[in-house]
């Protein structure tokens, strides 16, 4: 669990929001049912959030409040609750840099280095306001480790070179490419896909089959409630399955066992 | 090798264009209004018969699940929430269908409403998928716009669909607690009974599904429940993402066969592991929660559900994480100890505690500031946390300890041992865990 509590100083005494919010906030709140508008508070809480230059004040936490009519409580309780919300002031460029284990096997702990160095400690901003940093949890791009989101963009495949040039970047106002930051396409591997090549995949022809595979009347001994589909002997793929060779100390047991799920 | 033709997700690493019309070219709506004619009854048991297990890591048939919604609809509505919260250490899957591919999606979402008799779907997404978010709006405007979905849409089936974002806790993974969150509560996992199927969202009876189950759905019924169900060994059937990090030569996102050996999964699409197969060390096969597998039971074994529970472990979403020779397992185990600990939402006080308690003994591990038989303390609290939450957060904490123990107990002690050579004075003292 981690403890978090607001910067009730830094907030001041006011917040409104900007007026170009007003449609996302309607935008968000028509998603919901009219008696469960309380649905709306973490995209509400996130847009004051982005109106108050990145972090969350308790004025603005209370705004939210009003136009949900939800009590103060349970919309701090929210707050307090989810980590993506900034209790206290950041830079206009706020890393979070993800060192939960699939990162830190890859260097995370080099990128932490880096912004220890040219920004400071943890949650600390910069003189000029531009940036701050934080540790967080796995960001869910662990394939393209180690990365950072900085504000809403992921940076990723990053090695302490690049990331430090990212930051100097950031602090001198010139652009950055979010992305992956080495030779490869999102999450296809490294040097180019070898996969996904077939061009028939992409060309429409997958779709001329006009009937639908199993309709009661074209197969009639197709699956009764409760049957299963046996797979066939041979898989439609070139894979042969074979049993790998058993060696001293494998414990791999290759025969499924009944009803463990349900 | 899974070959082409037969991959579900052709648009995996975004080389072609998310927006509707590629889609179509690729596959998605295609047949869907006679999907949708067809019924709950023949889509649940096409699902059913593909043997399609839920792939947000607890691996229940989904077909079955979506007969647990009530045959009737009466007052209160039923709905669909779709869970892209996706924090499992080591899985990054549903982020790719949601921003590659989100017209399969959202087909999926469709045909799944029809099978559970909803015509409203909620996804919830991660809160940093901001990226991801922006796709599905814009594919979700696509799909309106050209009244694929929408009251008196083409398909036949009133469905309307919306995208909800988190803000950054790994329980709302947890389904009741998602539902929590979505209700604009704060995320804590509800008792079980009564269970979703029954009063769930709204106190309306939902049905919670991982993106890729809802995705792949649409693909199963267009091609035959036997094409999907041919993949795989019985009772794991299907194709399946593949998220492989750490130490191998190229990390990678991939669909392949289920029942892949681990050698020809990384062999194939990974350049093989980082140093050669000798340098192989531990594999975290099904992200964070389970727990490790060594390198010489995990080498030629089958990744799929039954093979790695019987290796004391689980496919959970299959992010294989691998871990070679140079790796401090204690220290990565030590890491997420801390992550657990990190994002226990406090609501039980086994786990509320026992994280933190588990989290600060294993940072002294790292150190080998620690008493042998603290180990078997440590496997103890391990036991006491398990099982003793509402939810899995408590039992996730404890497998990778427990998985680290298990396997690697000798290298803890080697550990001690060495912190222990310079210090003679350590030794007999007693170090509180707090």
């Amino acid at each position: 669990m981690a403890l978090r509590r607001f910067d009730i100083e830094a907030g001041g005494d006011s917040f409104a929001f900007k007026p170009e919010t007003e449609d996302k906030i309607a935008f968000w709140r028509a998603k919901y049912p009219a008696d469960r508008q309380r649905s709306a508070v973490i995209p509400l809480l996130w847009l004051a959030q982005k109106d108050n230059n990145g972090w969350l004040s308790e004025p603005a936490m209370r705004e939210v409040a009003d136009r949900l009519e939800m009590p103060y409580i349970r919309v701090y309780e929210v707050a307090t609750f989810y980590t993506m919300f900034r209790m206290q002031p950041v830079g206009k460029f706020h890393i979070q840099l993800c060192g939960t284990t699939p990162c830190m096997l890859r260097g995370s702990e080099s990128l932490r280095d880096v912004c220890k160095k040219e920004i400071g400690p943890a949650m600390y901003v910069t003189d000029d306001k531009r940036l701050s940093w934080e540790e967080v949890e796995c960001l869910g791009a662990c394939v393209n480790a180690p990365m950072a989101q900085i504000n809403d963009d992921y940076f990723e495949d990053l090695t302490a070179d690049s990331f430090s040039k990212i930051l100097s970047k950031l602090k001198n106002g010139a652009d950055v490419q979010p992305g992956p930051q080495i030779d490869r396409i999102n999450s296809g591997p490294e040097g180019g896909t070898t996969v996904l090549t077939e061009p028939h995949l992409f060309d429409g022809s997958r779709n001329e089959v006009s009937v639908l595979p199993n309709l009661p009347s074209a197969e009639p001994e197709a699956d009764s409630e409760g049957s299963k589909a046996l797979p066939k002997e041979d898989a439609p793929t070139n894979t042969k399955r074979e049993t790998p060779e058993a060696k001293p100390g494998t414990k791999t047991t290759l025969l499924p066992k009944k009803g463990d799920e349900d | 090798m899974l070959l082409d033709k037969d991959r579900i997700f052709t648009n995996l690493y975004g080389l072609h264009s998310p927006s509707l019309e590629a889609a179509k070219k690729r596959g998605a709506w295609h047949l869907t209004r006679e999907m949708l004619a067809m019924g709950p009854d023949w889509i649940c048991d096409q699902i059913k018969a593909s043997g399609l297990r839920g792939r947000g890591g607890a691996g229940f048939p989904t077909g079955l699940k979506w007969t647990f919604m009530p045959k009737e609809v009466r007052e209160r509505p039923h709905y669909l929430v779709v869970n892209g919260d996706e924090s499992e250490p080591g899985t990054c899957k549903d982020r790719e269908i949601m921003r590659h591919d989100p017209h399969l999606f959202i087909e999926g979402c469709m045909v799944a409403s029809r099978a559970m008799r909803a015509h409203k779907c909620y996804v919830y997404l991660r809160g940093e998928y901001i990226a991801e978010r922006h796709a599905m709006e814009l594919a979700i405007k696509e799909a309106y716009e050209a009244k694929l979905i929408g009251q008196d849409n083409d398909n036949g089936w009133d469905f309307d669909i919306y995208v909800h974002h988190g803000a950054g806790a790994y329980i709302c993974g947890e389904e009741t607690a998602l539902l929590e969150s979505l209700e604009g509560k704060k995320g804590q996992p509800r008792m079980k009974p009564p269970f979703p199927a029954n009063a769930g969202l709204y106190g309306c009876p939902t049905t919670v599904n991982n993106v890729e189950s809802i995705a792949v759905a649409p693909t199963i019924l267009r091609r035959g429940a036997e094409w999907f169900a041919g993949f795989g060994r019985p009772n794991n059937a299907g194709t399946k993402l593949f998220c492989i990090s750490g130490h191998v030569n190229k990390p990678c996102n991939v669909e392949e066969e289920m029942s892949i050996t681990f050698r020809e999964l990384i062999e194939t699409h990974c350049g093989g592991i980082r140093g050669g197969w000798d340098n192989l060390k531990a594999v975290i096969p099904g992200g964070s929660s389970v727990p490790m597998v060594p390198a010489e039971q995990i080498m030629d074994a089958y990744m799929d559900f039954d093979t790695l529970r019987d290796l004391k472990s689980g496919l959970g979403t299959a992010a294989v994480i691998v871990m070679d020779k140079d790796t401090d397992l204690i220290k990565a185990i030590a890491r997420l100890a801390y992550f657990y600990k990190h994002e226990s939402c406090g609501q039980c006080t086994p786990c509320r505690e026992g994280t933190g308690w588990m989290w600060r003994v294993m940072e002294r591990m790292v150190k080998g500031e620690a008493e042998h038989d603290e180990i078997d303390t440590l496997l103890d609290v391990t036991k006491q946390v398990e099982g003793h939450t509402i939810c899995a957060l408590g039992d996730a904490a404890a497998w990778p300890i427990q998985g680290l123990i298990r396997h690697f107990r000798p290298e803890i002690e080697a550990r001690i041992n060495e912190y222990r050579l310079p210090r003679a004075m350590v030794q007999g003292a007693v170090i509180a865990a707090e």
